[in-house]
């Protein structure tokens, strides 16, 4: 596997390939999406107790583990730069990062336009939701170390650093909120319980999933090519890329 | 290689440890500022909130806990700075001897230099928010067990940020959440000595955050400092 | 096909404005990542492209420089 692997720890090749997948990606990713959101909007039907306000859980759940997902892949990325001296590993993390930040906004600002109609408040202070905007001030914290250096190379180290600290706290940050909610809360918020979900929401529910999970991939290909071009900018084989499409 | 010229890893500690202490001890304000920013920062809660006593002991631990927080945050910014400035710094990382012994003992005199402090003067501040006397102990112990770990964690982000010009709002943005176990751990173990109930688990994981913290951090700081000396 | 008009399915049985302010946000939030990420994408191929003009010019001025001399 490691000689598989191998051409792709160089830089020109790995472009190359983003750049062939990008197109199959984005396509998989409008397709799956129309199809899903069509079928979750229209077709699917209503929760028995929460009627069509049920149809946010089609972008919410999505947007919520993919948030989280996103993080472990950076971390992922992160220590793998740190341990094989990756420079694209450290561009990786720096082109995942707010697409990251994206997707766990939308999970907060969807949970609190789900939370209004059913629990009859934009914001509780459970432990889901608090550890997801934990998980959004930890992105925010990569993208500006990210940010702050002038040096391309430095700040994807930086930021690694900052990712790998950060994975290493989540679970201790869940954990702590986890205990902290159940200790403080007084009356406890009728959680939504799971019930046993009809084959017929789950299906435009994966589907759902699947199209923003290619949508993600687009995006972070589109974001890595961008972070690769401009730690690479003196080499010669972008100069003669970026001549071939000047032409 | 002569005898003398080797530091055993217990000296190069001692070392480090007194010329930071020595350096700080001239330049008194810094470690005085924090404490007085600790202080005042606790005197405008009641400003804010009113006086009644009763409301003041029920959120007493938080305040202290979150004082104590951004005391340590606005200290963290000279820990390595001079160092940084003067080459010192990359001296150390060039030495021969592990990152980890000078890295602790940068670390410790940090925390000598602002957690002592505050552990000292909390228990008049906790007297003035009218918390109840029974969780004196527990406010002292909670903070004995807890500044270091943000000492600790703090200097992840102070080393990662010593190189740049505005730091300091970036260091506590990328800090800042990382201190959450340790403030719900504290405060609730205080809250818990308020009510008379047992707080030694709450204590005993704010003491595993210290021996993680103790045993990994150093490794993160020495490759931030790396990154920042480039 | 679970609504029987177009105002039932902006209505969202009572839920619509939750409903559609959750997707609008979503959209928008989507769109904007896609946009930047590709202008960001044109704006560093741009510069690079820029860089590498000037540093012909450059290379030519100073060729016809030492020919001059």
């Amino acid at each position: 596997m490691w000689k598989w692997l191998h051409p792709y720890a160089n830089p020109e090749t790995t472009y190359h390939l983003s750049d062939r997948v990008i197109p199959w990606f984005g396509w998989l990713s409008g397709s799956l999406l129309t199809i899903g959101l069509v079928w979750a909007l229209l077709f699917a039907p209503a929760d028995y107790q929460q009627g069509d306000s049920f149809r946010i859980f089609y972008l919410h759940v999505p947007a919520a583990s993919l948030s989280m997902g996103i993080y472990l892949g950076m971390a992922i990325a992160a220590l793998c730069g740190m341990v094989w001296q990756l420079k694209l590993s450290d561009a990786a993390v720096a082109a995942l990062a707010p697409v990251g930040a994206v997707f766990t906004a939308i999970a907060l600002f969807t949970g609190a336009a789900w939370g209004k109609p059913m629990w009859g408040t934009w914001w509780v202070w459970d432990a889901r939701l608090t550890s997801e905007l934990v998980l959004l001030f930890l992105y925010l914290g990569v993208i500006a170390i990210n940010n702050a250096f002038e040096d391309k190379q430095m700040a994807g180290k930086a930021a690694s650093i900052i990712a790998l600290v950060g994975v290493i706290n989540l679970p201790i940050i869940k954990y702590s909120v986890e205990w902290w909610n159940t200790l403080h809360q007084g009356a406890t918020v009728s959680k939504l319980g799971k019930p046993a979900m009809s084959l017929e929401m789950f299906w435009p529910f994966v589907v759902c999933f699947l199209g923003f999970a290619f949508f993600v991939a687009t995006v972070t290909c589109i974001r890595f090519k961008t972070e690769i071009l401009l730690r690479n900018s003196s080499r010669p084989w972008v100069k003669n890329l970026m001549l071939e499409q000047a032409k | 290689m002569e005898q003398g010229n080797v530091l055993s890893y217990f000296n190069l500690f001692k070392l480090v440890l007194s010329r930071d202490l020595k350096i700080a001890l001239r330049h008194r304000d810094d470690v005085l500022n924090p404490l007085l920013f600790f202080i005042i920062i606790i005197t405008l809660f009641p400003l804010g909130i009113g006086p009644e006593p009763q409301t003041l002991a029920k959120i007493a631990p938080g305040i202290i806990w979150v004082s104590a927080l951004l005391a340590t945050l606005l200290s963290l910014d000279r820990m390595f700075k001079s160092d940084y400035q003067d080459g010192a710094l990359e001296q150390l990382l060039l030495s021969p001897y592990p990152s980890f012994i000078w890295v602790l003992a940068k670390v410790i005199a940090h925390w000598i230099l602002t957690g002592i402090p505050l552990i000292i003067t909390a228990p008049v501040l906790a007297g003035m928010l009218n918390l109840p006397t029974e969780s004196f102990l527990a406010t002292f112990w909670t903070l004995l067990l807890g500044t270091p770990v943000l000492s600790f964690i703090g200097a992840i982000g102070a080393a990662l940020t010593v190189g740049l010009k505005k730091g300091g709002v970036l260091l506590s943005l990328i800090i800042l959440p990382l201190y959450i176990p340790v403030l719900i751990f504290a405060t609730s173990a205080i809250d818990a000595a308020s009510y008379g109930l047992p707080y030694g688990g709450q204590l005993a994981i704010i003491g595993a955050l210290l021996v993680g913290a103790l045993t990994l951090t150093p490794f993160a700081i020495t490759s931030a400092l790396k990154v920042s000396t480039n | 096909m679970q609504f029987d008009s177009i105002t039932a399915f902006l209505d969202m049985g009572g839920y619509g404005f939750f409903v559609w302010l959750s997707f609008g946000f979503g959209l928008i939030a989507l769109l904007t990542l896609v946009l930047q990420s590709k202008s960001a994408l044109k704006r560093a191929k741009s510069d690079i492209a820029k860089r590498i003009v000037t540093e012909q010019k450059q290379k030519l001025a100073a060729q016809q420089q030492n020919n001059h001399r």
